[in-house]
């Protein structure tokens, strides 16, 4: 958190050096009360003995330390909170162990559905809404913002922005159950013209397969029944369970920011899917045989 | 200068040894029974001791786990396990019970009292802990432990994404658990504020008194909120009411203010006793009075009354407005303030005094370094930003061990190196206690100074494996090996116990190796000290150098044993005049049965054999009236010489009895209670009005049903009432009204209560259905529990009557059942007004 890449994170990172400073100093300066009551010179002790003392260093340099940093911590709060309307409008879902992700339009409606990373323009103020669909989750990015809970009910808003390009990891951080410490997902802020670019290809429907091998994939995804949980736009494929696979090609990451995206790790998670993260919603399919399961994971791979 | 003694001196022979034989223990598979607080207390302890070892035993399992990235020493599933039950365990089986243990067993001593003065209750608590506590631990080795967390947030532990009977097991187990931990906050109310050696006024009680009182007082208030949570949230998992579910207008924030409601005082329910600890050893280590014992005093108060009201510090991330997250963040801020008081006063009371560097020194020191940087890092996470960013990560890990470990452990242990010779023939060892200290002190440290930089990196707390891409693998590996080195260093402290501590000798102690100035160090045995003596200083034993002598040559009161049982005096709370003098009960099986009865029918319950739970709650129910029965027992014989020409009574009944304060002490828990479901339904009001009836068109019942309610519970008072003036005009063998003014006092009570329930269910309201239903007929329900209550203690009442053990003067029982049968009048008034009131009105 206190590598600071957004200027939300960057406040606070200013308010922790402060504490960490005034922190170590009130310590020593304790300890060295204590070390003077117990065998210091007559005369420290004498003054140390002093009930006035005790209210002096117990009422009176709390209340004026603690006050001045209650107000400094408020005002940090208000400069925090975000002024400008925001350049876009994402709405981040928990899920039971995933994050779903769809990009607004102006109205707040839907234009696409990703999963487990969030592409975000540089230099630009983002809206995240927040929502859960079963449990509690909480959203933190610790180099971009604080954290802000996923509640069942409520719609939780926070404003991120990254002042550079770059891959910032996130986490749950609040206890979901089973599959809580597996939860990841990543930020990427790209500079705005390649933003643009990629948002311009989320909206398109899934690639043609490649070659020969890819177009079996696709039929091994559908013969499977995978497209009960999945949604690949324009296969005929309309799960709405698990994760939107419609440009999972094209993702950094698999398993919620938990292994890189590459075609052997595609092919091991859905082979043994309960053993790489235990008790998530997605079965092992240990009975797609091996060259099957190679050309799904081409397919996968190629849905960029 | 020494007090004179009451009477002549030496006293009679014989006194002493009829005294010894009155208090003697049972022997044989009897020793069960027993249930005087030095045994009791010293159980407590033990058992708590226990749950220590074993919630620790799961915490270097889980430092196993997470000393490498990628681990698989422990499986996902028994990881989430483990950590639940380690918190859930070091908080309710071991930390509350080991500080009210403590005070079981010291406070008698401490003031001057040959027992707590409800013993059978504290021999109840006890038990139901024990047999409670290793039933729900025991849940883990049937893969049956909860993994919701020790704050088992809904909606996780709903029954949608918690199936299976783990989640009821904590939700039952626990919240019988508090119920224990209640009865205990009865006693040493009861037993600081009415139990005093004459003279003790407060401002003489030792400062260790004033934070168990603070204690049992947070207790009594934060306590209730964690029963109601529990039980709305079982009553969601068993019968689907929806507090909690978003879709039919509950919500899940309601359980995390219920919740930490009860959870931030906990903290300071662990705190403040060790606190006081602290505030005993440390000015007998230095040979000088506590310094700045008002100040200190003022503290611990405004610690009990500051830490209600920073709740929400917990719920900082969950977007709530920003204007309450300022005044919480303010609130806990202040928080901090009395325990700086309290420092400096430690610090006042170094510098006045020569300390002498002893285990429990050593133990006091490492508590104010480690506490203290908890106490730092505690205001930084006050501090809303950076809240933001820390909240559920290890640096919160880090900083609630320094705050708990520092502020209560350490403490804790450095009491038992203090108070060991009360108990034990001989003291702990010095030298093994220096092992035992500086390796828990390095341990910790090591253990959890690292983990605010893990923290800081990013790692959330409860995760059972991490990517070794992380970075956080190296000061995982060191938090691991000091935890290893708390784990030797408590070993250390077994041998020492083994090899010296023993317990449980009609001698009592090692007596006073540290020359200490408070009335536990005189010699104790099971009746406590010899003769109660006068008090007129805060440190009685520092003040008459002889105190301890005179007193166990029976020269102050109560010598021997004035009703030929066991006994103790009843003094005023404030100055500590002695009223009376009241009989205890000795040992009993009835209490053991009532505590294994209990503790079964919940666990009945759990596994959901309903009729087996029935008949095991009526056991419970059969044991404790059964118990009671001999309890009140009337004035034993005419007012009696207590010493010094002091004739007081044997017997008292009305606001003059102890019992009656006990009492007044559980109607404030039912009033908060009841508080919190009060709470509950306008916060549900407030966050759902569209399942209020104003939005859904659900028709109200009709006023004539309200005012029918009303009706019949301004009777009930006014019959009861009637009962009591008519018990006191009460001629022995004759008629009185009072019979069947009781009668029908019952009778308008239970149709109150039936009125209402009929009123609402003829609207067609349905609990599964809304918030807002679930919360009506949650409000009856408790009105229900409590018309159920007193129909039990009216009927036993009556059944007094009809015996012949009640009258104008022996009335304890009627007193006591009165003054709930009031407020049970009250609370049916105020939950009427509410529930026909807010709906017309607020909308």
């Amino acid at each position: 958190m206190l590598a600071s890449q957004g200027p939300h994170a960057e406040s606070t990172a200013g308010i922790a050096w402060l504490l960490f400073a005034g922190g170590t100093a009130i310590f020593a300066g304790v300890l060295a009360a204590i070390w003077l009551a117990a065998r210091g010179p007559a005369g420290a002790r004498d003054v140390l003995a002093r009930e006035g003392m005790v209210l002096a260093m117990g009422l009176g340099l709390p209340v004026a330390t603690l006050s001045g940093l209650l107000v400094h911590s408020l005002r940090t709060n208000a400069a925090i909170a975000p002024r400008d309307p925001p350049a876009l409008a994402i709405e981040v879902q928990g899920e039971q162990w995933w994050w779903r992700v769809h990009y607004l339009d102006d109205q707040g409606r839907p234009v696409f559905a990703t999963a487990n990373e969030i592409r975000i323009p540089v230099g630009r103020s983002v809206e995240l809404l927040l929502r859960s669909g079963d449990v509690i989750h909480s959203f933190w990015v610790p180099q971009l913002a604080g954290k802000l809970d996923m509640i069942p009910g409520r719609t939780n808003r926070l404003r991120i922005q990254a002042d550079r390009p770059g891959v910032f990891r996130g986490q749950c951080a609040e206890y979901c159950g089973g599959a809580h410490a597996m939860m990841a997902f990543h930020v990427v802020a790209e500079p705005p013209a390649e933003f643009e670019a990629w948002l311009q290809r989320q909206r398109e429907p899934a690639a043609p397969p490649r070659d020969a091998e890819a177009a079996r994939g696709r039929d091994v995804f559908l013969a499977n029944g995978c497209g009960l949980c999945h949604h690949v736009a324009g296969t005929g494929a309309m799960g709405r369970f698990g994760p939107d696979l419609t440009h999972v090609g094209g993702r950094l990451h698999l398993v919620s920011g938990w292994l890189p995206n590459q075609r052997g790790s595609i092919a091991g998670w859905i082979a043994s899917a309960q053993h790489v993260k235990p008790q998530n919603r997605m079965p092992s399919f240990t009975q797609i045989a091996g060259a099957d399961l190679r050309a799904l994971a081409a397919w996968l791979e190629g849905l960029e | 200068m020494s007090i004179p003694a009451l009477h002549p001196l030496p006293r009679p022979e014989g006194e002493v040894e009829q005294l010894r034989e009155v208090w003697r223990p049972p022997g044989g598979v009897r020793f069960l029974t027993v249930v005087n607080n030095t045994y009791i207390g010293i159980f407590y302890i033990g058992t708590a001791l226990l749950f220590f070892l074993l919630a620790g035993v799961l915490a270097l399992a889980m430092r196993t786990q997470l000393a490498i990235a990628e681990n698989d020493f422990l499986s996902q599933d028994a990881y989430n396990q483990f950590f639940t039950m380690h918190g859930t365990i070091m908080m309710f089986l071991f930390a509350v019970p080991a500080v009210e243990a403590m005070g079981v067993y010291l406070l008698p001593a401490m003031l001057g009292a040959r027992d707590l003065p409800f013993p059978r209750l504290s021999a109840y608590a006890f038990w139901a802990y024990f047999v409670g506590g290793l039933l729900f631990f025991c849940s883990l080795f049937f893969d049956l432990a909860p993994r919701g967390g020790w704050f088992m947030y809904p909606p996780l532990t709903m029954k949608e994404y918690s199936p299976g009977i783990a989640a009821d097991f904590w939700l039952l187990g626990i919240g019988f658990i508090e119920i224990s931990a209640i009865a205990g906050a009865v006693e040493i109310i009861v037993g600081v504020l009415r139990t005093r050696a004459p003279g003790m006024s407060l401002d003489k009680l030792p400062i260790y008194a004033w934070a168990m009182l603070v204690f049992a007082f947070l207790i009594m208030l934060a306590f209730p909120a964690i029963i109601v949570g529990t039980a709305l949230l079982e009553l969601q998992r068993a019968f689907g009411w929806p507090f909690f579910d978003a879709a039919r207008g509950g919500d899940p924030l309601l359980w995390q203010h219920l919740f930490w409601f009860f959870g931030h005082p906990e903290v300071y329910i662990i705190f403040l006793p060790a606190a006081g600890f602290v505030s005993m050893i440390l000015p007998t280590m230095c040979g000088v009075p506590l310094a700045a014992y008002r100040l200190v005093v003022i503290a611990l108060l405004a610690t009990g009354f500051a830490a209600l009201g920073v709740w929400v510090h917990h719920m900082f991330a969950t977007g709530i407005p920003a204007l309450s997250i300022s005044f919480f963040s303010a609130a806990s801020m202040a928080v901090a303030v009395p325990s700086g008081i309290q420092v400096f006063a430690w610090i006042a009371t170094l510098a006045r005094g020569r300390v002498r560097i002893t285990v429990p020194t050593l133990f006091v020191l490492g508590f104010l370094f480690i506490f203290v940087l908890g106490g730092l890092t505690g205001v930084m996470v006050g501090l809303v930003p950076f809240d933001w960013q820390v909240h559920d990560t290890f640096f919160v890990v880090a900083h609630f061990h320094y705050v708990l470990i520092g502020g209560m452990v350490f403490p804790l242990f450095g009491a038992f190196y203090y108070w060991a010779p009360t108990a034990s023939l001989r003291p702990l060892s010095e030298r093994l206690g220096r092992w035992v200290f500086w390796l828990l002190f390095l341990g910790f440290n090591v253990a959890f100074f690292p983990m605010h930089v893990t923290g800081l990196l990013g790692m959330p707390r409860r995760v059972w494996t991490y990517s070794a891409d992380m970075g956080w693998e190296p000061l995982n590996l060191l938090s691991t090996a000091g935890a290893y080195g708390m784990g030797v260093a408590v070993a250390v402290f077994l041998v020492d116990l083994a090899r010296n501590f023993r317990p449980f000798h009609d001698k009592g102690g090692a007596g006073d190796v540290w020359s200490a100035g408070t009335l536990e160090w005189i010699e104790n045995s099971t009746y406590g000290v010899r003769s109660i003596p006068v008090v007129d200083s805060r440190d009685p034993l520092w003040a008459h150098p002889d105190l301890a002598d005179c007193t166990e040559a029976g020269a102050y009161f109560l010598p021997g044993t004035a009703t030929g049982t066991r006994e103790t005096l009843v003094t005023s709370p404030l100055d500590g005049r002695p009223e009376y003098v009241v009989q205890l009960p000795g040992p009993s099986w009835k209490p053991f049965v009532a505590a294994i009865a209990t503790a079964l029918a919940f666990y009945s319950l759990t596994l959901e054999m309903v009729l087996p739970a029935f008949a095991l709650g009526a056991l419970t129910i059969a044991a404790i009236l059964a118990w009671v029965w001999d309890s009140d027992r009337g004035p034993a014989r005419p007012p009696v010489d207590v010493g010094g020409g002091h004739v007081v009574p044997t017997y008292a009944a009305g606001r003059l009895s102890h019992a009656w304060w006990g009492v007044a002490v559980l109607v404030v828990v039912v009033a908060m209670l009841f508080a919190a479901l009060f709470f509950s339904y306008l916060y549900l009001r407030l966050v759902s009005p569209d399942v209020w009836p104003a939005a859904t068109g659900h028709a109200l019942p009709a006023p004539a049903w309200p005012i029918a309610t009303a009706a019949l519970l301004l009777a009930s008072g006014a019959a009861i009432a009637w009962a009591g003036r008519a018990l006191a005009r009460r001629r022995p063998g004759r008629f009185g009204w009072d019979q069947p003014a009781l009668v029908l006092a019952l009778a308008a009570l239970v149709g109150a209560f039936a009125v209402e329930l009929v009123g609402q269910r003829s609207t067609g309201l349905v609990p599964q259905h809304t918030s807002y239903a679930a919360v009506v007929y949650a409000l009856i329900g408790l009105q229900g529990a409590l018309v159920f209550a007193l129909t039990v203690m009216g009927l036993y009442t009556l059944a007094r009557s009809l015996t012949g053990r009640l009258g104008p003067v022996r009335r304890v029982t009627f007193d006591n059942t009165r003054l709930l049968w009031s407020w049970a009048v009250v609370q049916g008034l105020v939950m009427t007004a509410l529930l026909h009131g807010a709906p017309r009105i607020l909308d």
